[in-house]
């Protein structure tokens, strides 16, 4: 397994978010973290990624990564599309694509992957030179999710990509990430809002109420299983 | 007319002092959100050492370079010894942090080498620049290498990918972690590169007001009022803010009546005031969202 956790606590101050959360993700595979509001999914990547104080076990490649700070998490190769998107507001599109490849050398490389996410996201390329704070909230999660691309990640942690896109383009942003999965063997994390679509995508799901995983399974079955829709996915 | 213009270009060479000490004032403030008052010591120490490698017989230029490198690091190990543990600390901890700095610096400066006031040498002669009325040697010298450190600091913002880092760690600490970037490291370079920058500010400024503990004191004034006019979170604001300052100041000295050199302070910081009511974030700065 590439990612394994067990035995997860998370703490906002005093305040405990997650109660002993045990998931895993193995090499180009692509799960999915669904749930209520507040029931701790943005916590659960935090988490991941040093943002939050936690205890329990977090292996990465075998390494123990909990407490590790961010940029070192990073530099495994982990990308995070946090809620909020991140962006760089005050710098330029093409400058937040630059800063997702801050880890990597090599000037062609990083200019070709630039090229591609301008070819995945074309709104982006016409808008290269202006300030990203300009650009509408969907243009910016595109942004947010190429600029974690432009990581060469080994697992990307996604926190709500579909947030304030139109269904046309959530459509077309998940057909991308799945063509990304299949081409780079990038494994996938991803809290969703719309269950339906990230079902579809992910092999596997786990549901997390107040900040426990109360169920996981195959994504076909969770999806099927109309008890579960209703009660935890409303739809 | 021709007042007027020696007035301005006198103003403009003590206003590339005020920049670079609103530049340096800003690029901390921009990393750590505190207003680093012990910048004119920082300055003032590095001139110091200037002067003792001068006295020991080293070449003028040599000085100048080893000076602005051993600033830069030292610039790096106050960040990294006194400033890093403060990190989260409140804004009373940071303040006693900066009076200690301020302290420590001052009167190490009397202790090693005295209170009594320095001559400091200039490399550009005093006579007037190539017989021109207008300005002298060191003036111009002092708007020149201002120009080429301004210049090479652009190149160095706006062209390279440490640069970038470093803009991408100021504006959005958390997003810069999340690319990768060592926030803390970029912290403790925007405290080398403000000491680099107050070096230079002080080796030039150092022939026209002499050297003593307290000579950055009126400096650091200015360019403090500089980067507030400019706005505190503009360094391109900062540094014309400065240049602003110093124009002002020489023509409030020179052209209103009875006011004369003994208020110059007092007015240009009257007109900062004047400047501020109307935009309360400087001229190029942004109102801050205050952090959560
Ligand atoms: N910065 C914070 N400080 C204190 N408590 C927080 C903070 N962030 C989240 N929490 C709390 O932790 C719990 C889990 O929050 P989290 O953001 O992980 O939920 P979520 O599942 O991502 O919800 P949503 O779907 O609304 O994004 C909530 O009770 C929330 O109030
Ligand atoms: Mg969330």
């Amino acid at each position: 397994m590439m990612l394994e956790v067990e035995g997860l606590n998370a703490f906002y101050g005093e305040q405990q978010a997650l109660f002993s959360v045990k998931f895993d993700l193995a090499e180009g595979g692509v799960r999915t973290l669904l749930g209520a509001n507040g029931a701790g999914k943005t916590t659960v990547l935090r988490s991941l990624c040093g943002m939050v104080r936690t205890n329990g076990d977090i292996h990465f490649d075998g390494k123990a990564i909990a407490g590790w700070p961010t940029e070192k998490v990073v530099r495994l190769g982990v990308a995070h599309v946090p809620e909020g998107r991140g962006t760089f507001v005050r710098l330029t599109v093409e400058e937040n694509l630059q800063l997702g490849a801050m880890t990597r050398r090599g000037r062609a490389a990083i200019a070709a992957d630039i090229d591609r996410i301008y070819d995945h996201f074309p709104r982006l390329r016409e808008r290269r030179r202006q300030q990203a704070g300009t650009l509408s909230g969907g243009e910016q999660q595109m942004l947010a999710v190429g600029r974690a691309l432009m990581l060469r990640p080994r697992l990307l942690l996604l926190d709500e990509p579909s947030f304030g896109l139109a269904p046309l383009i959530v459509e077309e942003l998940f057909h991308i990430l799945r063509q990304i999965n299949r081409d780079t063997g990038v494994a996938m994390l991803i809290v969703e809002q719309n269950a339906a679509l990230a079902l579809e995508l992910a092999e596997h799901a786990y549901i997390l109420e107040t900040g426990r995983i109360v169920m996981d399974g195959p994504a076909a079955e969770i999806g099927a299983d109309e008890g579960v829709r209703r009660a935890y996915l409303g739809y | 007319m021709q007042l007027f213009l020696q007035q301005v270009l006198a103003g403009l060479a003590n206003g590339a002092i005020y920049a670079g000490m609103a530049l340096a004032l800003v690029m901390i403030f921009l990393a750590i959100d505190h207003l680093n008052f012990a910048q004119g010591e920082m300055a003032t120490f590095s001139t110091f050492i200037a002067w003792q490698l001068l006295a020991w017989g080293c070449p003028y230029w040599i000085t100048f370079v080893l000076v602005v490198a051993i600033s830069f690091v030292g610039g790096i190990a106050i960040e990294r010894v006194l400033f890093k543990p403060l990190h989260n600390a409140d804004i009373l901890a940071n303040l006693v942090a900066f009076i200690a700095l301020f302290s420590i610096l001052n009167s190490a400066d009397g202790y090693i080498w005295d209170y009594t006031i320095k001559t400091f040498p200039t490399p550009f002669g005093s006579k007037p620049l190539f017989g021109s009325v207008l300005i002298d040697a060191h003036e111009a010298g002092m708007l020149v290498v201002t120009a080429v450190l301004l210049g090479l600091l652009y190149l160095f913002f706006s062209g390279t990918r440490l640069g970038l880092a470093m803009r991408a760690a100021a504006h959005n600490p958390v997003s810069a972690r999340l690319v990768g970037i060592r926030v803390g490291w970029m912290t403790a370079l925007g405290w080398g590169i403000a000491a680099a920058i107050g070096a230079v500010s002080g080796m030039l400024i150092a022939p026209v007001v002499f050297l003593d503990p307290n000579m950055m004191f009126g400096v650091l004034l200015y360019g403090f009022a500089g980067a507030v006019l400019g706005g505190m979170t503009s360094p391109g604001g900062a540094v014309l803010g400065g240049f602003a300052v110093g124009v002002i100041e020489n023509m409030a000295g020179t052209f209103v009546p009875y006011v004369g050199r003994d208020l110059k302070l007092t007015i240009a910081l009257l007109v900062i005031v004047a400047v501020l009511m109307v935009r309360p974030a400087g001229i190029f700065g942004r109102t801050t969202v205050s952090r959560v």
